[in-house]
């Protein structure tokens, strides 16, 4: 294993402090990541958090327009309820605070507790489940939160920017993942530094089709082959979860380790399936967003915009990894 | 049982995450993760330090600053649910601690856990080494067993829950999302849950 780290132990911290340094707009303290101008006055502040190694989510979406604070947990491993607390009271700006929590069994747990422990600041929390590869039953934890969380932390942060209350910031939260589905595909497995070895065997002939964000394995294992096919296999699952229709909102996220260029094939691809659906992608986003450390692979989400979700995604955002009208 | 005895109970159990620590993260790199045994190892030397830092007067003292430490030190799903066994069993047990004592609290402990992680017998997570061993203790209380046959017999029982899940297929955590592939592998957190009723066994073996 060949990582650019110091040690494994401190690699979180050291990249926290990079941030910090790289980012004048951001503040680090106690292992969470504000705003550095802090909360304004009337705003709902929008928290969010989860294991690290999924850079640029989610402190790479600390700013105006997107989310107040991030809470990064160790590598794969979701913060402690202290940290959300800590940003929790730290951000409200007397609106109250939304939380907003990927469907892992740790997170959601980290998140009740912290919410409970919060004194004098009212919280609402939003779970996302956009994953289809894992089906929503008695016999899961339920859906995974994968790419979506972007969709989610960029609109709702953009409605608590107009100072709307807590009710409707959490409401278009929870819309949001409601209109989203995800799909992700994995070439290679990751390597997280402490345990310096990929977390599964991958054949150089294999992929493995609907895997989540932390290296685990996925629901099916089949013989590599051309992206149109992949990205065909992703959109053809999401499809048949929620119908692509009228204006899409299409992102095609890189796992970590896939250069831009392949994501671009794929993006071509995801897009005529869609154009082939009879729906329309209004709006796009390419690159590495929510990513599992070194993995190679991508994933695909769609949101089913409407007009309010289209003005609330091009609304100003200014953040380490999405920057826009402003 | 003293306090001595509970934060020994925790030095060993540490010990043996510790020594397992590589194990416990393969098994959850099969299924989940990977980072069961770091996690649990990193969350146990805290107690450890917490332990060592303000030593508790009483075996209740000793679980409820354990737990507090695993919930506000580990993170991830095994912070929380173990931190909750133990917290509960802190603010049940009865003084003085006789064996029906501890375990009335270690069934509270494994109740509480059921209940945060919405998981049952079956299920392939912790409570499948767990539920087993609190139904030991129960039973050996009930036959009038010595203490150190009982533990013995519930660290026993949280073995076998734990090689029983190798067959399951999971329907909580992580591994639930592999479905069928879940199916063949060891449940890390009750192999974990395992480790700590084998620790109690032996440190209530070397007190005997």
């Amino acid at each position: 294993m060949k990582k650019l780290i110091n040690t494994a132990e401190s690699v979180v911290e050291d990249a926290l402090n990079g941030m910090a340094a790289a980012h004048p707009s951001l503040r680090v303290r106690d292992r969470v990541v504000y705003r550095a101008e802090g909360p304004r006055p009337g705003k709902v502040g929008v928290v969010s958090g989860g294991g690290s190694g999924h850079e640029p989510l989610h402190a790479g979406f600390v700013g105006y327009g997107m989310l107040d604070a991030a809470c990064p947990g160790e590598i794969f491993t979701s913060p402690v309820p202290d940290q959300i607390v800590e940003a929790t009271q730290a951000v409200d700006g007397g609106a109250g605070v939304l939380h907003i929590v990927k469907n892992y069994t740790g997170d959601v747990l980290n998140f009740e507790m912290a919410a409970e422990l919060v004194e004098d600041v009212e919280v609402a929390s939003v779970l996302v489940d956009d994953d289809v590869a894992v089906q929503d039953s008695l016999y899961t934890a339920g859906r995974r939160g994968t790419g979506a969380t972007l969709f989610v932390e960029k609109i709702a942060g953009a409605l608590a920017e107009e100072d709307a209350p807590l009710a409707e910031v959490a409401a278009v939260a929870r819309e949001v993942d409601e209109r989203s589905r995800s799909f992700g595909v994995a070439l290679t497995s990751c390597t997280t530094p402490a345990a310096g070895k990929p977390m599964f065997d991958l054949p150089e002939t294999d992929v493995e089709l609907g895997i989540g964000i932390h290296g685990e394995p996925g629901r099916a294992r089949v013989p590599m082959r051309p992206a149109r096919e992949l990205a065909v296999l992703a959109m053809e699952a999401i499809h048949a979860d929620l119908p692509l229709r009228d204006d899409l909102l299409v992102m095609v996220n890189g796992m970590g380790g896939t250069p831009l260029m392949e994501l671009y094939v794929v993006y071509a691809e995801v897009a005529a399936f869609a154009r082939g659906k009879g729906a329309r992608v209004t709006r796009s986003l390419v690159g590495n967003y929510v990513t599992s450390l070194d993995m190679q692979g991508f994933s695909v989400s769609v949101c089913r915009l409407d007009e309010r979700l289209t003005r609330l995604w091009d609304a100003a955002v200014e953040t380490p990894a999405l920057r826009w009208g402003r | 049982m003293n306090a001595s005895l509970c934060v020994a109970w925790f030095e060993e159990a540490a010990r043996l995450v510790h020594r397992d620590r590589d194990r416990l993260t393969r098994l959850d790199a099969e299924i989940g993760d990977g980072d069961h045994g770091t996690n649990l190892d990193r969350g146990l030397t805290e107690v450890r330090k917490a332990l060592a830092e303000s030593p508790p007067g009483s075996p209740a003292e000793v679980l409820t600053l354990a737990g507090t430490t695993l919930i506000r030190r580990v993170g991830g799903a095994s912070g929380p649910l173990y931190g909750s066994v133990f917290r509960q069993m802190g603010k049940t047990l009865q003084s003085p601690v006789t064996l029906a004592a501890f375990s009335a609290a270690f069934e509270e402990g494994v109740v509480a856990v059921e209940r945060l992680g919405k998981a049952a017998l079956g299920d392939k997570t912790m409570v499948d080494a767990l539920a087993p061993a609190s139904r030991a203790l129960a039973l050996a209380v009930r036959d009038g067993v010595g203490v150190r046959e009982a533990i013995e017999q519930a660290a026993r029982a949280a073995a076998e829950g734990a090689e029983a899940t190798i067959p399951m297929r999971a329907r909580k955590g992580r591994a639930s999302y592999l479905g069928e592939r879940s199916v063949g592998h060891m449940d890390p957190g009750a192999a974990s849950s395992a480790l700590f009723m084998e620790a109690l066994a032996t440190v209530v073996r070397e007190a005997a």
